[in-house]
């Protein structure tokens, strides 16, 4: 069995297919190993059996990691905050729906940041999780429980949600592949909501073959989300292992100042690889993504704090205060939530307050509009954006609790893509000091099977392996 | 929390040096308009099922104190 939990989730749907195991035998082997977690990846487990998959089902009854953001019915669904401790929603988020009617059943619930509003993990309400390359360090967030498990072998694959980074930071900390699609790719009915307009979820996976995988399943119109879109082709698994005539550009403004000199030195190496492989490479210009940082931490939480409107002990979730109905409202909220959701409140309700609007939401909204017009630029002249995905390696639990700026300048490089609405993978580049650094490839909307296609022949040429997993 | 929240707020006030005139802003990034479907009426969650998370319940209801007093 230990052989099979090595198996990338396509090859161990292969597996199953070819009767070498049964999808209850993988299902066991694998809940055992998420059951003996040491690192705090996952806050629920499945218990139960789950049904067997139809005979023909694409994904064989390869069982799934799901982020706890995403509501699966009668199942803890708390978007890893005290304020919905023991909420099991009475609906299953589209995106789950769709990939479990495909074969793969809900393994467990992964730890993440509160509401998906951190870098590191350390803001979860039910503490953080630990990298398995060395457990002193962190994931990377808001996904770094789902990145955490599968870098560690606890499950074959995962879904976690990126609005700033949050699928492709943890993959990258951990060694995976991560992917963000195009806004509107993926429903994001049933997916707690964060920063509405550029929340979306995707895979995070061993490899990138996994990835195109799970989303050929995930993607498509869903009439409960009406941001959501018809994919205009199907997903494509990858298998060319050449790169001639793609073009690549580089951005200096992303791939410079900040980034730590052994992730520049394995990005400079996978832009060599992109040469050796026939691929073509050109310096292109982003000159307003310096300023991504600051546009999306102005939208993000006003658009959260919006969205936590919610929370407010009536209708889900504990209920605090036992007086008058305001205060049950800030009983409730002032229990229920952690510091950074409370500081991202503070943030967006200051940046929406009258008198300051222009100054801020409304400003950055324009900037929003200057990074997207930058990416649109670029792309007439390359077909896809090369750049680290994090400025540096994991760094240590709790380097960075004490300056939240800090811990925002982590999403440098990945926070101008979703504010463009443009799909971005990370894939593994190599080695720094001992711990994975992610390469980020980004290109326009929907262009995710061309995205997929590069990574793929990238990922056959670094030859990248993972960390062995141990035993559980 | 005041410290940090003004060391953001001097970061986010970076975008001032933009000349950002006659620059739209930007709500949503794929362009979509008037997303419109069938008005099909379909069943909707049952009152108990939607009831069933509430930490007060009353009537068919959520109930909270009086906010009138």
């Amino acid at each position: 069995m230990s052989e099979l939990l090595e198996l990338s989730g396509a090859r161990a749907a292969d597996a199953v297919r070819a009767g070498e195991v049964s999808p209850a035998e993988l299902f066991a082997a694998y809940r055992e190993r998420a059951r003996a977690d040491e690192l705090n990846a996952f806050l629920w487990v499945a218990d139960g059996e789950p049904a067997e998959p139809r005979p023909d089902a694409p994904l064989a009854g390869v069982p799934l990691a799901v982020k706890d953001l995403f509501c699966v019915e009668g199942v803890p669904s708390m978007a890893a905050s005290r304020i919905l401790e023991g909420y099991r929603p009475p609906y299953t988020a589209t995106a789950v729906r769709r990939l479990t009617a495909a074969g793969a059943p809900v393994l467990g619930k992964t730890n993440m940041d509160e509401f998906a509003m951190g870098s590191s993990n350390e803001n979860s309400g039910f503490g953080p999780v630990r990298n398995p390359w060395d457990r002193e360090r962190v994931p990377g967030g808001s996904s770094g429980g789902s990145a955490a498990a599968v870098a560690a072998g606890l499950a074959p694959w995962a879904i976690g949600t990126d609005t700033g980074g949050s699928i492709r930071q943890p993959a990258s900390l951990c060694g995976i592949v991560g992917l963000k699609p195009t806004y509107g790719a993926v429903s994001r009915y049933g997916m707690i909501a964060f920063a509405s307009s550029l929340d979306q979820c995707g895979p995070l996976t061993r490899d990138v073959t996994d990835a195109a995988l799970l989303l050929r399943h995930m993607v498509g119109r869903d009439h409960c989300d009406s941001t959501s879109l018809d994919f205009p082709e199907p997903i494509e698994l990858p298998t060319a292992d050449r790169l001639d005539g793609v073009r690549f550009g580089v951005p200096p403004e992303l791939t410079g100042e900040g980034v730590e000199p052994g992730v520049r030195q394995v990005f400079d190496a996978a832009v060599a690889t992109v040469e050796e492989l026939g691929g073509g490479i050109e310096e292109v210009e982003l000159p307003h993504s310096p300023h991504g940082i600051s546009a999306y931490y102005v939208l993000a939480p006003a658009e959260a704090s919006s969205n936590l409107a919610r929370y407010d002990g009536v209708r889900f979730g504990p209920r605090e205060g036992d007086g008058d109905l305001l205060s049950i409202y800030e009983e409730t909220r002032a229990r229920g939530f952690g510091d950074e959701v409370k500081r991202r409140i503070m943030l967006g309700t200051y940046a929406l307050s009258s008198g300051y609007y222009e100054a801020y939401y409304g400003r950055a909204q324009r900037v929003r509009t200057k990074i997207a017009e930058d990416f649109a630029r670029a792309f007439e002249r390359v077909d896809l954006i090369l750049t680290p995905t994090s400025p540096t390696v994991a760094f240590r639990l709790g380097e960075r609790t004490g300056d939240p700026l800090a811990m925002y300048l982590s999403d440098y490089c990945t926070v101008p893509m979703p504010l463009a609405g443009i799909p971005a993978i990370s894939l593994p580049g190599g080695l720094s000091e001992g711990l994975p650094v992610g390469i980020q490839l980004a290109g326009p909307a929907f262009s995710e099977n061309r995205i997929l296609a590069a990574a793929y022949a990238l990922e056959q040429a670094i030859g990248f392996e993972g960390r062995p997993f141990d035993d559980p | 929390m005041s410290s940090e929240l003004s060391s953001i707020l001097d970061h986010i006030e970076k975008i001032e040096e933009l000349d950002l005139q006659d620059v739209p802003p930007t709500s949503h990034v794929v362009q979509v308009e008037n997303v419109l479907r069938e008005d099909d009426s379909r069943p909707s969650l049952p009152r108990e099922r939607a009831l069933e998370q509430a930490p007060d319940v009353a009537d068919g209801g959520f109930r909270v104190p009086s906010p009138g007093t």
